[in-house]
């Protein structure tokens, strides 16, 4: 007994030597305390591709006529034969796992990533991906409004300090899906998933991630005005735990979380939600009656964007592939497998063209609705709450006062508990 | 050097070496040993040492950065907040039902393998046992996740008994069904094995000196196998207290490896992560060390 007591010992004692070692070859590793970010690396040339890409990619992103029932849908293999880079492509099932994937290896072994917003801030301000210059890409100049470098003001999740860090992909909503048989009137509030008294109750969903905690904070912009929130990922102490409480009201509403998209689609289906945050691709694949509902309070949405490694070990191929992944008949083919609008303006008109061939006429109208993230709509974007990662520094003159993911991670555990 | 050694096979060099080593079986030993006891040490013991130098480090709210300076913040946060101890609670609670049920289920299994089944029998029972190790894991909880929909086969079975419906769909039901499943063929197999060593002649013997069944069963056959239940369990406990992908697929509650998993990756919050990693292997220590008792690894 008394010899294990000292292998304790020795053992701890060898931990705070480790500790403490570790300790002082880096004392503050970083540089992006408060002042701007500067990019660890810009891309401004393409050279000749090198025959190989790795990406990483939500899954739907990267498709090549393989997966089953997407026969139609292959934009690798045209890519794949222009510029004789083959495609590996890894899925990620979450913001956080691409994030994690991105830095293997520090970041030398994929190229690229599809990156949503609530990771590209981290992205950006750890250095793992590089900036580029927009100019590399003639369709910059079509790039709907709120997202163009140009002028929009819907970027931060991937303009920082003036740098362009990658190039836009697709975007959605995060709308409210609801069971039209369970619920009627149609929902025009968020209150149906938040408040109590929700006819809801006990079959509301909501996103199994700490980024929706700014679907709450949006709520309470309206709600209640008296707590100041100005932007629902700029959240100070204050307003981080009005959100929380609010979430953890819901959750006594809630009969499950939905982390993958099948997730929801499943609980709509066997009946066991009937309203929550959804995503166009949830509401067309969802097998039963339900619609979208566009709540008064406003939505968040995501943004997606091909981000290049600042490490990266095919550069040219991938930024062949960001250039392929601006095109407007790419883009339009992906509209229709994901679900989602495409940042290039042009991309509307060929997902018509594209959905015409593929389910005969009358299908294009449908691109102008929320199944398609109002394809092109541009007040429609600029009205949408975009992800990005909240970061301590809220961008405006309250300083290094909000609260940053790792915070907001903690409360998400509080929340789910 | 290089270049004579390279002309001169019997060079004074490579015959010096081998001549000491042939004296020297100490220096042969530690030649041999020296690559995967290096291999054990760097990797395993210097990332796993690595990984708890982290719990003592600690975030800087301001940057988002770790800071690699001493500091127990990490653990006042586990300490402070209920939620830890609710999840700690819930996972070392679920992963004990799971224990315990996998016992119960393989004991009478493993008792008709191991003792009453013709060979024939044996073999079928065994491979029934083992086959869906061979099944991706994912899969088989995919599997579950489906049975367990309202609208699935469990619900209907459960309907035919005219009971009512029973949804068990994300719940802890779900998460400790799943898991009784999934780690049953670790807690049978080693049970089997120490039930098929259990010499006949003393169970003879037992009864023949006019002890009933249950009598032998408690003074012969439980303390014999003991350590092969002991065994067993350890599989079951520690892998359900490791998991993270069962709750987060069919359960609606975190485990201690959902938090963990949600701390690293964008929240970067690695030193979090590490102080929370401590708690399952303090809790496996105890285990272990109460497992050892039971003579579980005379067992394995």
């Amino acid at each position: 007994m008394k010899g294990a007591f000292r292998t304790w010992l020795v053992a701890l004692a060898a931990l705070a030597v480790v500790a403490a070692a570790c300790g002082e070859d880096e004392g503050s590793g970083g540089g992006a305390t408060g002042g701007g970010i500067e990019p660890s690396k810009t891309y401004t040339s393409i050279g000749e591709p090198e025959g190989e890409l790795n990406l990483i990619a939500w899954i739907g992103y990267v498709e090549d006529g393989t997966t089953e029932g997407g026969e139609a849908y292959d934009w690798v293999t045209p890519f794949e034969d222009d510029t004789g880079c083959n495609v590996n492509v890894t899925y990620g099932d979450t913001s956080d796992e691409m994030v994690t994937l991105m830095r293997q290896g520090g970041g030398t072994e994929y190229d690229g990533v599809s990156a949503s917003g609530d990771a590209t801030n981290r992205l950006i301000a750890a250095g793992d991906v590089g900036a580029i210059d927009p100019t590399l890409f003639p369709e910059f100049t079509n790039v709907i409004g709120p997202l163009n470098p140009d002028g929009g003001t819907n970027t931060a999740h991937y303009v920082v300090d003036g740098n362009v860090y990658g190039t836009p992909y697709m975007y959605g909503p995060n709308f409210l899906m609801y069971n039209t048989e369970e619920i009627s009137p149609a929902p025009t509030s968020w209150d149906i998933v938040f408040e109590s008294d929700s006819p809801a109750a006990g079959s509301v969903t909501a996103y199994n991630s700490p980024i929706y905690i700014a679907d709450a904070a949006m709520y309470l912009m309206t709600h209640n005005p008296d707590l100041n929130i100005t932007d629902p990922y700029e959240l100070t102490q204050d307003q981080l735990d009005a959100a929380v409480e609010l979430l953890k009201q819901q959750n006594g509403m809630i009969s499950g979380y939905w982390a993958l998209a099948t997730d929801e689609i499943d609980g709509f289906v066997d009946g066991s939600m009937t309203a929550g945050t959804a995503w166009p691709y949830n509401l067309r694949f969802t097998d039963a009656p339900v619609d979208a509902a566009l709540p008064t309070e406003g939505m968040t949405g995501w943004a997606d964007t091909w981000m290049i490694s600042a490490n990266a070990p095919h550069p040219n191929c991938m930024l062949k592939w960001m250039d392929w992944t601006m095109q407007p008949e790419v883009q339009a083919e992906v509209s229709d497998w994901y679900g989602a609008a495409g940042s290039n303006v042009d991309s509307c008109q060929a997902t018509k063209d594209f959905v015409q061939e593929l389910y005969g006429k009358g299908a294009a109208a449908d691109v102008d609705t929320i199944r398609y993230g109002f394809c092109g709509d541009a007040d429609f974007l600029q009205s949408l709450y975009l992800w990005k990662t909240p970061l301590p520094d809220c961008g405006d003159d309250r300083g290094q006062t909000c609260t940053d993911y790792s915070e907001w991670t903690q409360k998400w555990t509080e929340i789910v508990g | 050097m290089a270049a004579i050694a390279e002309h001169q096979p019997r060079d004074d060099a490579s015959s010096r070496a081998s001549a000491y080593l042939f004296r020297h079986p100490r220096g042969r030993l530690a030649l041999t040993l020296s690559a995967p006891l290096t291999w054990f040490l760097v990797v395993y013991i210097g990332s796993l040492l690595f990984l708890l130098a982290n719990a003592f480090w600690s975030l800087d709210v301001l940057t988002s950065e770790v800071v690699r300076g001493f500091s127990l913040d990490n653990f006042q946060t586990l300490w402070e907040n209920d939620v830890y101890r609710t999840i700690t609670i819930r996972t070392v609670g679920i992963a004990a039902a799971v224990t315990i049920t996998d016992v119960f289920l393989s004991f009478p299994l493993a008792y008709y393998a191991a003792r009453l089944a013709s060979p024939r029998a044996r073999n079928a029972v065994l491979v029934a046992v083992v086959l869906p190790l061979w099944a991706n894991y994912l899969v088989r909880i995919f599997a579950w996740k489906i049975m367990l929909t309202p609208n699935g086969f469990v619900n209907w079975l459960f309907e035919l008994t005219g009971l009512g419906s029973l949804q068990l769909g994300r719940s802890n039901w779900a998460v400790w069904l799943t898991f009784v499943y999934v780690w049953l063929p670790f807690t049978l197999l080693p049970i089997y094995a120490a039930l098929e060593r259990l010499p006949t002649p003393l169970l003879e013997a037992s009864s023949d000196l006019g002890a009933k069944d249950s009598r032998t069963f408690w003074k012969i056959t439980f303390p014999l196998i003991l350590p092969g239940i002991a065994a067993g369990s350890i599989f079951a406990f520690s892998l359900t207290l490791g998991d993270y992908i069962t709750p987060e697929i069919v359960g609606n509650t975190q485990f201690i490896g959902n938090v963990i998993y949600d701390n690293v990756g964008v929240a970067g919050n690695t030193p979090l992560a590490a102080a929370f990693a401590l708690v399952p292997i303090v809790i496996m220590a105890v285990y272990l060390f109460g497992a050892k008792r039971l003579g579980a690894f005379d067992a394995l």
